[in-house]
């Protein structure tokens, strides 16, 4: 099987009956990288918590690396998704560095010889190696962005889910932060309004508004298209 | 994304129980429930009356009965606290189960009691909080002389009330999103169970310190504005006489209703 | 979600009034002397920090751990607020967590509001800040000490004040002493480690970003020797009288009757209004079909009127 992802025309309501994605498909291949953009409201995010079995699906086929995403099957496709969330301080809730990136292979139930290899590795990722000790809630945003990522590279993840990963950072810690995306080899899924960013760093972009998939296409064609744009209240 | 907004219990009706102003509406519901509490055990008239009292409001509220239904249940848990008088309160004929035990009647009267008033007074504290906006609650117990300071404190707890329940939902939904497993033997997922409290114990904490932290920013926002430590507020509409002689009327109901109960059951 | 994962907050009618209003005069009077000494404290800070924190504990009380078997741990706070920011600015934060608990999704009931304030807010911090202090001085300010503190703070709060909500039963004739103390200090024994150890986590984590916030808890905690003295007491007091009641309970009964003074009010009011008064209502079946057709008749009446508000509407 050569897609990591696979989602097949999968729908999903909100309780209150707001409908959030409708009929949505998308594949990605081994290694493949892509950018969702569309306005606040589109469905991003709602895709994005899919991906692990956060959000059940109500309807249509998602898996991933072969694994369908439901059941017994959640604890595997948790560890297979490295889901980064668009503010880091949801996800760093430990009192130290080293606990925050340990806590994914702690839950596997990892040995500690092999949790703290794990660790030093990811933070090796993302060139944050002396920051293990360190006080998580004393960290600059653009550290933080970088321990995130680095708390779900521990789990070695099949693909990197992130949400808006440089929003509100300033442009010296962005650059760094896109520098860093660049070096990741994973399979990447990045939802985001910085299309500059898509622009130079990710090759297809797919575009989603109102919980549908309005364009998929390389980078190049898709961002290039002002009425395409226009129409999804995109701007470059 | 989902929100927090299931806190919110207010539900949007054209109503004569939604109109009525929070002021009489807070009065008549803590007299009710005083009331119901004040009934002696086993007074069943007295119930009754009460309870034809909650559910006319209930059906003047537009809401349905089984809206109040359903959310009393959730307050019935409790009382399995007084299961244990079935069978130690002396007196009456018995019935005997397995295990040794027995129920005595009066033991059956006095579990029946206060069940009943728990409910019929869970049913009263629905109908005020399902029909009543929260700053109209604020301005009742402003109105009924609870402390200003008290009322402001509330009063900013419930705005940021959402913002801090969606906060821990997004933390608890990262938590989640990292609670995966290896797929190969061996490995049994989960941690120590001292491990996993620690972990919620750092969110706790977390919290805290980012609670605090905007508490701050929240406290410079109000400085900008003009906040000098003093709550201050627009002065309440009047009650008009309906208002009073509704209030009245209710009232004389429930000390009639009162006066039965204790001279007949006391 | 809505439910109290803790089974603490009393509902109205389980509790006889004459507890449910004593309590509530405890309650209001500590309430008011927390208003003064933190106003004093915090100055004009006092409404923000106080809201938003009241707001963290209250939505902190979803935190939760897998304990086993589909069972999880939570937090009640009290504990936690008291070690961080001080006895008397706890016992408002859980002042208006019970108190919006109880107006809002009724997890506790109006009446019994004044019981539930007293048990969590007031019995849980006086109770923790009591022992958080204790092993604070006997740990001669070492780290551990703060560990330890946290943990038997978290623990104990909820352990005692389980008692006192069963002391409080059992005094209302609503569970007999004999099986309610002992149930809830089982159940709560267990339920307070989780308490304890979420209250030790959240500790550490403080420690390590915000040392500063303990060492102020340090200074400020010198003045309150009074709330030592209440903690301290109402801890001997409850672990030493639950377990005298659960084992003669006959003993709270008798407690019970003196302290029914409403019982004693009675009798000269039903002295006063002849019995011939009220000639059916002394037939009980007779006035339970009465009062059933009465109700009826309200509840008719009700329907009608909402039944013709709506024809209005329509045509």
């Amino acid at each position: 099987m050569s897609c990591v992802v696979e989602v097949e025309h999968i729908s999903f309501s909100y309780p209150d009956g707001h409908p959030a994605l409708r009929d949505v498909s998308l594949e990605l291949s081994h290694g493949e990288k892509v950018a969702l953009v569309g306005p606040n409201g589109a469905g991003k995010s709602t895709l994005l918590l899919h991906l692990n079995g956060i959000l059940p699906r109500q309807s249509g086929r998602l898996a991933i690396s072969g694994l369908d995403v439901s059941g017994k099957n959640l604890g595997r496709v948790r560890a297979l998704v490295g889901l980064v969330f668009q503010s880091p301080d949801d996800q760093l809730f430990s009192p130290t560095v080293f606990d925050d990136v340990a806590f994914g292979p702690i839950y596997q139930g990892l040995a500690a010889d092999e949790v703290r290899t794990r660790v030093e590795e990811a933070l090796a990722l993302v060139h944050m190696e002396e920051y293990a000790a360190r006080v998580s809630h004393h960290l600059s945003v653009g550290e933080k962005k970088r321990i995130a990522i680095a708390t779900v590279l521990s789990m070695k993840p099949a693909v990197l889910v992130l949400d808006e990963p440089t929003a509100g950072l300033d442009p010296r810690a962005r650059r760094s932060l896109i520098e860093l995306l660049r070096e990741l080899p994973q399979t990447m899924i990045v939802a985001t309004h910085d299309l500059p960013m898509v622009k130079e760093l990710i090759p297809r972009t797919v575009v989603m508004d109102h919980g549908q998939i309005a364009a998929d296409g390389p980078t190049a064609s898709v961002l290039c298209d002002p009425v395409l744009l226009a129409e999804h209240g995109l701007e470059m | 994304m989902s929100h927090a907004h299931f806190l919110d219990p207010y539900q949007d009706r054209p109503s004569p129980v939604h109109r009525l102003d929070a002021r009489i509406k807070l009065l008549l519901v803590t007299a009710f429930i005083l009331t119901a509490s004040l009934s002696p055990l086993g007074a069943w008239p007295v119930y009754i009356l009460l309870l034809a009292l909650a559910l006319s409001a209930e059906l003047l509220s537009n809401l349905g009965i089984r809206f109040y239904f359903k959310r009393a249940v959730l307050a019935l848990p409790f009382v399995l606290a007084a299961l244990p008088v079935l069978f130690t309160t002396p007196g009456g004929a018995q019935l005997s189960l397995p295990l040794g035990l027995a129920v005595t009647l009066s033991g059956l009267e006095r579990f029946l009691s206060i069940a009943l008033k728990s409910w019929i007074s869970v049913q009263a504290a629905i109908l005020l909080a399902s029909t009543t906006t929260f700053p109209d609650i604020l301005m009742a117990l402003r109105a009924l002389r609870l402390p200003r300071l008290m009322v402001a404190v509330i009063g900013l707890m419930w705005r940021y009330l959402f913002v801090i329940v969606d906060e821990v939902l997004r933390m608890l939904r990262a938590r989640q999103a990292r609670s995966g497993e290896t797929g190969q033997g061996g490995h049994k997922p989960g941690g120590t169970v001292f491990w996993r409290a620690k972990v919620a114990g750092g969110m706790a904490g977390s919290l805290f310190l980012r609670s605090l932290e905007r508490s701050d920013r929240i406290y410079n926002a109000m400085l900008a504005r003009g906040y000098d430590g003093e709550v201050r507020s627009l002065p309440h509409p009047a009650l008009q006489p309906a208002d009073w002689l509704l209030l009245g009327g209710i009232l004389i109901v429930l000390i009639f209703i009162l006066a039965v109960g204790q001279i007949a059951w006391g | 979600m809505l439910a109290s994962v803790q089974p603490m907050h009393i509902p109205d009618g389980f509790l006889s009034t004459a507890v449910a209003v004593a309590l509530w005069v405890i309650s209001a009077v500590v309430i008011a002397v927390a208003f003064r000494r933190v106003g004093k404290e915090l100055g004009e800070r006092e409404v923000p920090v106080m809201g938003v924190l009241a707001a963290a504990i209250f939505a902190g009380q979803m935190l939760n751990f897998t304990v086993a078997g589909g069972t999880s741990g939570h937090l009640m706070g009290a504990a936690l607020a008291t070690i961080l920011l001080g006895p008397w600015a706890s016992v408002i934060i859980l002042t208006c967590v019970v108190g919006v608990q109880a107006l809002i999704f009724q997890d506790g009931g109006l009446l019994a509001l004044g019981a539930n304030i007293f048990n969590m807010g007031i019995v849980g911090t006086t109770v923790s800040f009591a022992a958080f202090s204790l092993v604070r001085k006997l740990s001669g300010g070492q780290k551990w000490g703060l560990y330890a503190g946290g943990f038997l703070a978290g623990w104990l709060s909820i352990f005692i004040a389980a008692l006192a909500v069963a002391l409080q039963l059992a005094l209302s004739g609503t569970s007999p002493a004999n099986i309610a103390i002992p149930a809830m200090a089982g159940v709560h024994a267990l339920i307070g480690i989780g308490e304890g150890l979420i209250t030790l986590g959240a500790v550490s984590l403080v420690m390590a970003a915000r040392p500063d916030l303990l060492k102020a808890g340090e200074t400020r905690n010198k003045g309150n020797a009074l709330v030592w003295a209440a903690g301290g007491l109402l801890t001997l007091l409850l672990a030493v009288l639950s377990p005298l009641a659960s084992i003669h309970p006959d003993g709270l009964e008798w407690v019970a009757g003196k302290a029914g003074f409403l019982q004693t009010a009675r009798e000269p009011l039903i002295k006063i209004i002849p019995g011939y008064l009220f000639p059916g209502v002394s037939n009980t079946a007779l006035a339970t079909i009465l009062a059933g057709v009465l109700g009826a008749l309200i509840v008719l009446a009700a329907a009608f009127a909402i039944a013709r508000a709506r024809r209005r509407k329509t045509s």
